[in-house]
This record gives C-alpha cells, sequence and structure tokens, in this order.
C-alpha cells in the first residue's frame, strides 16, 4: 500500500481545486456545481465548503448526480441506485462535474449523458482529484485535475474521506 | 446486491431485503419521473411483452409507461384481440411470442398460478400483473411505497384492508407484504367476503364491523367489490353494502384523527367509497397511481439487472 496524497495535501489540493475552479468560471455567476454519487459527493462537498469561503455569500448552486441508470454495465453488475438532487436548471450553464477518481471515463460518459436529460448546458468541465491518465477507454479528460497518476490496471486507487473511512487519504492498493 | 428470485410471481416468494431493495430503487425513478426528460437508458437492449387475458386500464397503461422509461422496446398483447380468441393454448403463445427474442413478460390472467406454470416452461423473467384471485405484487408494492412516503415507515403501521377480502389478489398480495415488513393488519368486511380460516393461515385480526377497523387504523385499503369473480349471492344488494361497509366521509371526520384512504381502482363509486371520500383530503389514490409508474420501474430494473 502506497499513500499518493496525505491528509495535508488533500486539503491544499482541494484548496486549489476551489481556486481553480472560480478563476475559470468569472466568479460562478454563471456555474453550477454537480457532484457524482456515490464517491464523488464527498469531494464536490469540500470544494463547495472552500468555494463558499471565496465568494463570500453568493449563492452557489450545487447539486447531485447519480449515473446508475444511465451505465453500459446494467447487464453485467447491478448496481444500487443513490439520490440525485439537483433542484435549479442547468439550461445555458456552465457545469462543473465532479469526482474523486477519473479512471476509464465511462462513468463521466454516462454522467453526460445523465447530465443532457436535465437540460443543454452551454458548457460542461470535468473536476477530479486524481486522474489516472492512461487507463482511459473513452476520449474524456479532467479540466481541474488534483493529481496524476500512472497506474496499470491491477492496480486499485482507493479514496477515503474521514466522514466514510476514519481518514483523508489516497492509497495505491 | 440483487433480488433473490428470478421472477416476480408473488410477493409471497420475495424476502424482507428484495422488498426493501425494490422500495429505495422506485424512490430514485420517482425522482427521474419529475426531470425535464422523463426517460432513462437502462433497459434499451431488453424487449418486453405485456400479456393481458384480463381487462386492465391502470395497470397495462402503468406497466406500459414503466417499460419505455426505462427504454425497453415494448410489446402488447390482448387476449381479446389475438389467437387466442382462436384457441391457441397459453404456452403455445407465449412460446412464439419468445420465438421474436423478447426478455421478459409481464402477464395478467384470470387463472390464479398462470404466471407460475409459465415459469416453469419458459426462460424469460416473468411479471405477475395479476392472476386471478391469488396475487397482484406490484400493485402491493406501490401501495407500501405510497403508505411509507405518506407515513414514513411500514414497521408497526396499522392497516385495515376492507371489503372484498376473499376475491381479492391486492389483498394477498398486501397482506403477505405487510406482515414481511412488521405492519399490523386487521381485515374488515362482511362474513361471506373473508375467507373463513385467515386468521389461523396469514396471521391477520378478523372484525365484521367497519367502525371498529376505522378507528384502530393509520390507514384503510379499502378494495373493490368484484362482482365479476362472484358466481353467487354474497351480500343483498349494492345499496346494502354501501350501507353497512361502504365509506362515507361524515365516518372519517367524526373520528377525529388523521387517516389515509386508499383504493386500488377502479372505484366502484357509491359503493365502497363515496365520491366525497375517494376525491377528498383523505385519500392518497392518485399518488398511488403515480407511484405505480416508479415501483414498476424498479421492479422491471431489478430483474432485468438480475441477468447475468
Amino acid at each position: 500500500m502506497k499513500t499518493i496524497l496525505s491528509e495535508q495535501q488533500i486539503a491544499l489540493t482541494v484548496k486549489r481545486l476551489a481556486h481553480q475552479i472560480l478563476e475559470n468560471s468569472q466568479g460562478l455567476t454563471n456555474a453550477v456545481i454537480i457532484g457524482l454519487q456515490p464517491r464523488g459527493i464527498f469531494l464536490s462537498d469540500r470544494i463547495v465548503a472552500e468555494l463558499k469561503i471565496l465568494v463570500a455569500g453568493a449563492p452557489i448552486h450545487y447539486g447531485k448526480l447519480d449515473i446508475t441508470f444511465y451505465r453500459d454495465d446494467v447487464r453485467k453488475t447491478l448496481h444500487i441506485a443513490n439520490q440525485t438532487d439537483i433542484n435549479f436548471s442547468i439550461e445555458g450553464k456552465t457545469v462543473i462535474l465532479i469526482d474523486d477518481v477519473l479512471y476509464t471515463g465511462r462513468t463521466i460518459r454516462a454522467a453526460l449523458d445523465a447530465l443532457l436529460d436535465f437540460g443543454r448546458p452551454s458548457k460542461v468541465s470535468l473536476c477530479v482529484l486524481i486522474d489516472r491518465r492512461f487507463s482511459r477507454e473513452l476520449p474524456i479528460q479532467p479540466d481541474f485535475s488534483g493529481k496524476a497518476i500512472d497506474t496499470i490496471v491491477s492496480d486499485k486507487v482507493k479514496v477515503n474521506w474521514r466522514e466514510n473511512d476514519e481518514k483523508d487519504e489516497v492509497v495505491l492498493v | 446486491m440483487k433480488l433473490s428470485t428470478k421472477h416476480l410471481l408473488g410477493i409471497k416468494d420475495l424476502t424482507k431485503e428484495d422488498i426493501q431493495l425494490i422500495l429505495s430503487t422506485a424512490e430514485q425513478f420517482k425522482e427521474v419521473l419529475q426531470r425535464p426528460v422523463k426517460k432513462v437508458p437502462s433497459l434499451r437492449d431488453i424487449t418486453i411483452v405485456n400479456l393481458f387475458y384480463e381487462n386492465s386500464t391502470r395497470t397495462r397503461m402503468s406497466f406500459e409507461l414503466a417499460e419505455r422509461r426505462l427504454s425497453a422496446d415494448v410489446l402488447n398483447f390482448t387476449a381479446s384481440s389475438s389467437s387466442a380468441a382462436k384457441g391457441e393454448t397459453l404456452l403455445d403463445t407465449v412460446n412464439n411470442i419468445l420465438s421474436m427474442k423478447v426478455d421478459m413478460v409481464v402477464m395478467r390472467h384470470s387463472a390464479s398460478g398462470a404466471p407460475h406454470f409459465l415459469a416453469k416452461h419458459i426462460p424469460a423473467a416473468i411479471v405477475n400483473a395479476g392472476d386471478g384471485i391469488n396475487e397482484h405484487p406490484t400493485q402491493a408494492l406501490l401501495d407500501a411505497f405510497s403508505m411509507r412516503e405518506r407515513l414514513g415507515r411500514l414497521e408497526g403501521l396499522k392497516v385495515a384492508i376492507i371489503g372484498d377480502i376473499m376475491h381479492s389478489r391486492v389483498a394477498l398480495s398486501n397482506m403477505y407484504l405487510l406482515r414481511k415488513m412488521g405492519a399490523e393488519i386487521l381485515v374488515a368486511g362482511p362474513p361471506t367476503l373473508i375467507p373463513k380460516y385467515i386468521s389461523e393461515a396469514l396471521g391477520v385480526r378478523v372484525t365484521y364491523n367497519l367502525q371498529e377497523a376505522l378507528k384502530w387504523c393509520d390507514v384503510a385499503n379499502v378494495l373493490r367489490i368484484q362482482l365479476e369473480r362472484q358466481n353467487q349471492p354474497l351480500f343483498s344488494s349494492l345499496r346494502e353494502y354501501n350501507l353497512a361497509y361502504g365509506i362515507k366521509r361524515k365516518m372519517l371526520e367524526r373520528l377525529g384523527k388523521d387517516i389515509v384512504i386508499m383504493h386500488p381502482g377502479p372505484i366502484n363509486r357509491g359503493v365502497e367509497l363515496d365520491s366525497d371520500v375517494a376525491d377528498g383530503p383523505y385519500s392518497i389514490i392518485l399518488n398511488q397511481v403515480e407511484n405505480g409508474v416508479a415501483v414498476r420501474m424498479a421492479a422491471l430494473y431489478l430483474l432485468a439487472g438480475r441477468e447475468s
């Protein structure tokens, strides 16, 4: 087991990602944040908390999206659906999708399909904590990435969050 | 996690975990149905036939809508306008349909056990949409979903099932389900419409007194008088039935408590339910219909996902 990001590093990375998102979206005036269920929510919660401090009270549209019903492997493994909660319109908005690990790109493919059923955003960008950059099966790349790592298929990257797994940590198993 | 059964033939065969899984998945589908695009691509590669040997409005439309909202391909079969009218057997009809590469069968039949018979002879997954006087599992699931949505729980809930218990598949499925989920059940109706050994067989309480049932319960699930299944007179007239067992607005107001009125439809207005009850504030009848689509989507999704 090898640590990729420690608790301290994750805190710094989350701060940086929040700044980058803000820098690229003109103070969030036309942007909405959408975290991907289930494990992207831990990261999106942190980023939104940072953003709230940075925009000092301006409202932030923050939703959660579950992509279970859009997966391309329904017949291979049955996944249990989580809650989707998007109570605002994404029509014409810049959507910032947030997930913990970008691996094959299939989850994001499904997320894009799911997202388009809520309206037509003017732009969608992707923010991830870990980018397993040489494992892609679809042409999908992140716009904001915490750390890019080179892994092989048999590697397993695990992102632990203190809400769920005692402490914040990214490890290679 | 997945369902413990390949088919949905009855609530009798489901575990408590199965029921919980279907209800929690249905919650997510209910959210899908609030979106601008109310359709997901999950069952894009699945073809489903709706095999209806008995009349139906709600159930057939609800299943069809659920199937379409899951992006499945849908075939409809109605016995009266098909070769069944020329004398083709059930098994022949189904085998012919399946040879056209159909993956799932949703079936309603007036003979109890028809879907169970089919399940023994064909490889496709079968969903029972009502068989004779046996079971109507998706109705019980949507009833449970609606109760839970309104009252927040099933465990410990006091549910009265009122009316024609004898001929009602909705009653039987509801009793199986509520028992598995830890609710308390009381059945009420005229003695001729309540099976004799129901307490011993299903562990439910029985009363012939409507007032007593209404005073006791949190939820009253009122059943339709099934005249089409009664081949002998079991009560003297519909008017007399209404006087003794029909639910009236005043009765509910006098209770001085919250009560939820449910009905699986179609309603015989002025027989088991008066109009001002069916359309009044106690009724969640239209919520039941709305929830039916989400619950059926969940059942179909989970059964299709089991094919691995």
